[in-house]
């Protein structure tokens, strides 16, 4: 920090404010939200279900994923079984029709189920950007404690509104316990 | 609420309170160092590793067994003409069923909200995956040569040109096994996530934070993570609910769409899907008490959750004695076919007699003791009741398989069935990998959701104030 005296935006990632309860960091999110900031990010030990919302993330398309998974689960399970029994090798099996649909259903539905899990589990990750072993974050010496009991709110230097200073003073009126700059 | 009040609403309660969901002194940092601290402290009480070194002995057992089955056959276990379905069967049935409450703690009880879930959902979730890899053995094993088994299990592109026989509910069990095992999996390590983050972060071992680090995926607790996670776990509980349900409903149609007597019937699915849950709640007993004594998990799993599913267990124990009451008056009074009449008073009265009593008297009758508070609280006799439902559901399997084949239409094709060693060997090897596994699971992954834990004392903290039941809770703590 010392070799760099003249601190730029571009030099750092943003900076954290660390809060000791949860109910903190959603009052900070609301404030920034109200200051006009918008790249920011809270972090918390667990799942904060306002924080979303107050942070003004939009609605996500996992579940569109997850119908277009079961649906392709349903297509490629009874696919599958069509093919083989009606066009590829048609075998008489206790005078039954050779597309006897009513017994295609159960791996049909497994499929689906099968495939739309994948697309829910897969696409979670994937729009997370995970897996993702390096991020400026963890350069917070303290952050190790966002998987433990503090919460913490990141104002990212690529937000139009961020000035050092000013987001600085900014976030300490938000009682918070800490505050780090985060290196990139 | 003032301390002058308090002693009198306790005495009011009096028995009837409802015991707390956590301890009272829990706060977010002492749930993370408690629970990561079982595996990350280092101190392994003796009690794991005799009990490790029992559980050995089975993986040995297993082992053996296995490879014996390999080299000579399925000649060595006692099934013959006329049961062709022996031990192999009725274990993979019974192994099968007992992952099911892992399912439904994890996937069903978080869709009905119902937060007494979240202390024994890990757990019976890998209670779950290791029940189903012992299930999937017997199948396998029961084949002879597995290897060659494989064109007819699974639709590869073999040589010769064949593929399954999709119209056979045997192959839709396969579909129905391995999606519920792939399923149970994703669903599992989508939970472990923010815990592996936990781990990685207070992990003080080179290993254990590259190991959990790369498992946690750098899962760092953002929000936009949280809002995806969420919806991801809920979908994947929607999705695991008719899976669970589905799962052993096909099991019981590999026994219902034959037209033997004691097997051809309709009420084999729902009766299979609630003597499944029975069994596995049975389950979690039997391996949550002894692990909340041994790691002094008391404040997570407290005597709420006992209460629970004791209750739930009793439930789903009436849904399987009213199976068994409806299978004996259909086939007694409702059938009207001498066959299906013989079977059942063979059930009752032939050479395995034996076997329908111990089942009505382990599965039905000693398990009525859970109506009474005072059983249901105490962990002693719950634990003698689960051990009670276990081998009344192993032997509700038995009772299935081998007294339903042993005497069919024609007596000239009667006969009697007489395990061998290898059979108790087989069976009792995979008690002892299902044991090694979930003692490795506990030594290495947190076995109670840290995050969710966590999420209980938030929301006990605020939604909770509006809640009677909350300042009862209150008050009693």
């Amino acid at each position: 920090m010392s070799s760099a005296p003249a601190e730029t935006k571009s030099s750092l990632y943003g900076l954290m404010a660390e809060f000791d309860s949860a109910e903190s960091l959603l009052a900070a999110a609301h404030s920034a939200r109200k200051a006009g900031y918008t790249k920011m990010d809270g972090y918390s030990p667990f799942a904060i279900e306002e924080l979303d919302e107050a942070l003004g993330f939009k609605k996500s398309w996992l579940p569109l994923f997850v119908l277009l998974g079961g649906l392709t689960g349903v297509a490629v399970g009874y696919g599958l079984q069509y093919w083989i029994s009606v066009i590829d090798y048609p075998v008489l099996v206790g005078g039954k029709p050779y597309h006897s649909w009513p017994a295609f259903i159960p791996v049909t539905y497994e499929l689906m189920i099968l495939f739309a899990s994948f697309a829910a589990v897969i696409s979670m990750f994937a729009l997370n950007g995970l897996p993702m072993p390096y991020h400026p974050v963890f350069n917070v010496d303290r952050f190790s404690m966002a998987s433990n009991d503090r919460f913490f709110l990141c104002i990212e230097a690529s937000d139009p509104k961020f000035e050092l200073e000013r987001t600085k003073s900014f976030l300490e009126q938000c009682h918070p316990t800490h505050i780090s700059e985060v290196e990139p | 609420m003032s301390s002058a009040v308090q002693p009198v609403v306790q005495q009011q309660l009096g028995e009837n309170q409802v015991p707390p969901l956590m301890g009272p002194s829990l706060t977010y940092r002492s749930i993370t160092e408690k629970l990561s601290d079982v595996v990350l402290s280092g101190h392994i009480p003796t009690s794991w590793f005799v009990a490790l070194a029992i559980a050995l002995m089975g993986v040995g057992s297993l082992t053996i067994s296995a490879v014996v089955l390999l080299m000579i056959g399925t000649g060595i276990w006692g099934i013959t003409i006329p049961i062709g379905w022996g031990f192999a069967i009725i274990n993979f049935v019974w192994w099968i069923g007992i992952g099911h409450a892992g399912t439904l703690i994890s996937a069903v009880l978080h869709i009905l909200n119902q937060q007494w879930r979240t202390s024994i959902n890990r757990f019976a979730e890998a209670m779950t995956l290791v029940a189903v890899l012992c299930a999937g053995m017997f199948p396998l094993l029961h084949t002879g040569r597995p290897w060659l088994a494989a064109y007819w299990l699974f639709p590869y592109p073999s040589t010769m040109g064949v593929w399954p026989q999709f119209r056979s509910p045997l192959i839709w069990d396969v579909f129905a096994v391995l999606t519920y095992l792939t399923v149970s999996l994703l669903f599992w390590y989508v939970g472990l996530v923010p815990d592996l983050a936990a781990m990685r972060d207070r992990a003080k071992t080179k290993i254990g934070q590259i190991a959990y680090g790369m498992l946690a995926m750098g899962w760092r607790g953002s929000a936009l993570h949280w809002q995806r996670y969420d919806i991801a776990y809920l979908l994947l509980a929607g999705l695991s609910t008719p899976l669970v349900v589905s799962v052993h409903s096909i099991v019981s149609l590999d026994f219902a769409v034959s037209v033997i007597p004691g097997w051809h019937t309709t009420i084999f699915p729902p009766y299979f899907v609630a003597g499944a849950v029975y069994a596995g709640f049975a389950m979690v007993f039997t391996l949550g008490i002894p692990l909340r004594s041994v790691y002094k998990l008391e404040d997570f799993i407290t005597m709420r959750h006992m209460d629970n599913m004791a209750k739930v267990m009793l439930a789903t124990g009436l849904f399987v004695a009213y199976g068994y009451a409806m299978e004996a008056f259909t086939s007694l009074v409702y059938a009207g076919t001498s066959n299906e009449y013989f079977m059942m008073s063979n059930r009752m009265f032939g050479p395995y007699g034996w076997s329908y009593w111990t089942l009505v008297l382990t599965n039905i009758l000693i398990p009525q003791l859970l109506w009474f508070r005072r059983v249901r609280r105490s962990v002693g006799m719950l634990f003698l009741i689960s051990m009670s439902i276990n081998v009344g559901m192993w032997l509700e399997r038995f009772v299935i398989v081998v007294v339903s084949l042993h005497r069919d239409f024609m007596p000239s094709s009667w006969g009697m069935y007489y395990p061998t060693v290898w059979d108790f060997a087989t069976f009792i090897g995979t008690l002892g990998f299902f044991l090694t596994m979930m003692l490795l699971f506990v030594r290495a992954l947190p076995a109670i959701s840290i995050a969710e834990m966590r999420l209980l004392l938030f929301e006990k903290k605020h939604h909770g104030k509006h809640h009677e039941k909350a300042h009862v809770e209150e008050a009693a703590a």
